[in-house]
């Protein structure tokens, strides 16, 4: 982990009534690395998204991101900043065409003020038109070029889930955070985003992710954070997470721990 | 090919006082596109923006009697001394005030709905309607409550070539309408081609992903709301200076219920759709007429065609014939590429 630290989270804690979802979290992103949050289901990583992009307020500890606290900020401010967030179920503008799904997502690239629209200034068809080139170049750099104008509800799961991060690409962030990108995609559809992330990652993005698949975090991420109910037990490289004692027996299991003994020996 | 057909469209709207000169047809299409103006301010609100406003007819109802009193001038006291009395203004400034106090209406609404979505939202507009009924029937002094205003002047303007014109007749009236209507479509059109109307669809759409993109939908549902009060406070003060009597019956329950049929079967969400909706719903009742049918039969047949509109055409009119005109024109290519 070389790099300035990008995004840091201190001794965050959030509470829903009684039961603490997140105890004590510190964690660090540096600038340029991709970073992975696993741990078992309840453990807290979504909650730590949710808390970190402003859609859940913390009970205690700090944000900080790029030297700005984003503590309290309404999440279309943190949005604003470059910090963006997909979401864990599929969430696109369904009734809308994926062109328009990647034009919404350009929303903060565009400057067009009420009054300018109201008086239908020339400006703003300018504009329009330069946007709807960007969103055919997003498009068209997720894969999706030929769909531009079916329905977002009408594409297959694996590429609503594409067109998902592609409107989240579209806002231009700094740090993009994804909440279970490859979950319900088959194989073929995991190896393809797997080689799409890589991608994102060249264009300058740091990534931060939550997942389940074993085989994309190990292979994908840069460093990995392991959460069990509300803590930390590990933080390190995955050669050193997938030996870590703690995290097999709260998490990978030892069956998974064998089979890649014997990968590594292979 | 579609400008040549939009203008053709505009030409016969506007010549129509020309060659027709039945009153009594030119009376309901005023009163029609007035309905039609306060349709599409609704179509913003609910069909973009995606909430439902069940107290439409609060803004409406506002500008009509603010453009009034603004007319015919008032004086209310607050105390037996203090006094606070406006002479009567030109008509004109009249209309600007109900476009004023219905925005500004319509800003509040819109703050006061910072969180409140879907079916809060409708209680919200229902309420402030009701409460501003309850305001126009007992402030006596100022609304003359069920005794209502009387002898509203007819709107004056200064026009090239006409010079000073007052909107006695009906045909300058259907043309003073035509131009708002037209004016409110070209204003909700630019909204929803550009940065705003995305915004508005995206909170209608997927909220938590709309603001993840960085969008401030409370910012855009108010700028929907306070654009939309405005239009519908238009339409209510160029009613009140048609009709030229305002009584609190003009925030009654049915006039809402209207515009939202009006939008819903012509298709919410669509440009065309409230001035669809609004020809059909406006017209069919007076067409009815024409056949001497029986009122009881006249609603009966409005009942029916209206339970047939949304369960074949669930999307409302205007979005089926598109897709209608889409397929068949698919059809048609694929015949053409078939035929070597």
């Amino acid at each position: 982990m070389s790099g300035r630290v990008l995004l840091s989270v201190r001794e965050l804690s959030i509470h829903f009534g009684g039961l603490a979802a997140i105890e004590d979290l510190s964690l660090e992103v540096a600038e340029g690395e991709v970073l992975a949050l696993i741990g078992p289901n309840g453990a807290g990583k979504t909650s730590a998204f949710n808390a970190i992009t402003g859609y859940l307020a913390p009970s205690g500890g700090e944000i900080n991101f790029g030297g700005t606290r984003l503590n309290g900020l309404k999440p279309h401010q943190v949005a604003a900043l470059g910090l963006v967030r997909t979401f864990q179920k599929t969430s696109v503008f369904g009734g809308r065409s994926v062109l328009q799904n990647i034009l919404i997502g350009l929303h903060l690239r565009s400057k067009q003020t009420p009054l300018a629209i109201l008086l239908g200034l020339p400006s703003i068809a300018r504009e329009e038109a330069k946007l709807e080139a960007e969103a055919r170049e997003i498009l068209a750099f997720a894969g999706l070029g030929a769909r531009a104008d079916e329905l977002g509800s009408a594409l297959p799961y694996g590429e609503q889930r594409l067109l998902g991060i592609a409107i989240a690409l579209a806002a231009k962030p700094k740090l993009l955070l994804l909440d279970e990108p490859v979950s319900g995609m088959n194989p073929v559809e995991t190896d393809s985003f797997m080689a799409k992330l890589a991608e994102i990652r060249a264009l300058g993005i740091t990534i931060l992710l939550v997942e389940h698949d074993m085989k994309m975090v190990m292979g994908v991420s840069d460093r990995i954070v392991c959460l069990s109910q509300g803590l930390v037990i590990a933080n390190g490289t995955p050669a050193q997470i997938r030996r870590d004692p703690g995290v097999i027996r709260a998490y990978l299991g030892e069956r998974y721990a064998r089979v890649a003994e014997a990968q590594d020996r292979a | 090919m579609s400008k040549v057909l939009t203008a053709l469209w505009l030409a016969f709207l506007f010549s129509l006082p020309l060659w027709m000169d039945n009153q009594y047809v030119l009376h309901v299409l005023v009163v029609t596109g007035i309905f039609i103006v306060a349709a599409i301010s609704l179509n913003l609100l609910l069909g973009y923006a995606g909430q439902l406003s069940l107290g439409h007819v609060a803004f409406f109802g506002i500008g009509a009697y603010t453009s009034s009193l603004a007319s015919l001038g008032f004086s209310i006291h607050f105390t037996a001394d203090t006094v606070l009395a406006m002479e009567p203004k030109p008509v004109w400034i009249g209309l600007l005030a109900a476009l004023l106090a219905s925005g500004a209406c319509g800003w509040l609404i819109g703050r006061l709905s910072f969180k409140v979505r879907g079916a809060y939202f409708v209680i919200v507009s229902i309420s402030f309607a009701e409460v501003v009924r309850l305001v126009a029937v007992n402030w006596v002094e100022l609304t003359q409550g069920p005794m209502a205003l009387n002898n509203i002047p007819p709107l004056t303007l200064w026009l090239p070539l006409l010079g000073e014109h007052v909107f006695w007749k009906k045909p300058a009236n259907y043309w003073l309408v035509l131009s708002v209507a037209v004016v409110c479509y070209v204003i909700v059109r630019r909204l929803v081609w550009s940065r705003a109307g995305r915004a508005m669809v995206a909170l209608r759409e997927n909220e938590p992903l709309a603001t993840s993109v960085g969008i401030d939908v409370t910012r855009y549902l108010v700028l929907a709301t306070v654009v939309s009060a405005a239009m519908a406070g238009v339409a209510g003060a160029l009613y009140a200076h048609y009709i030229r009597i305002v009584d609190p019956d003009v925030f009654l329950f049915i006039y809402t219920v209207t515009m939202v049929i009006m939008v819903v079967t012509g298709g919410k969400g669509t440009l065309a759709g409230p001035v669809v909706g609004g020809l059909i719903f406006g017209l069919l009742p007076e067409t009815l007429r024409a056949f001497e049918i029986k009122p009881e039969v006249q609603w009966i047949i409005y009942g029916v065609l209206m339970v047939l509109v949304v369960f074949f055409l669930s999307e409302g009119i205007v979005p089926a014939v598109t897709q209608w005109w889409q397929r068949r024109r698919a059809a048609g290519a694929a015949m053409a590429k078939a035929e070597p």
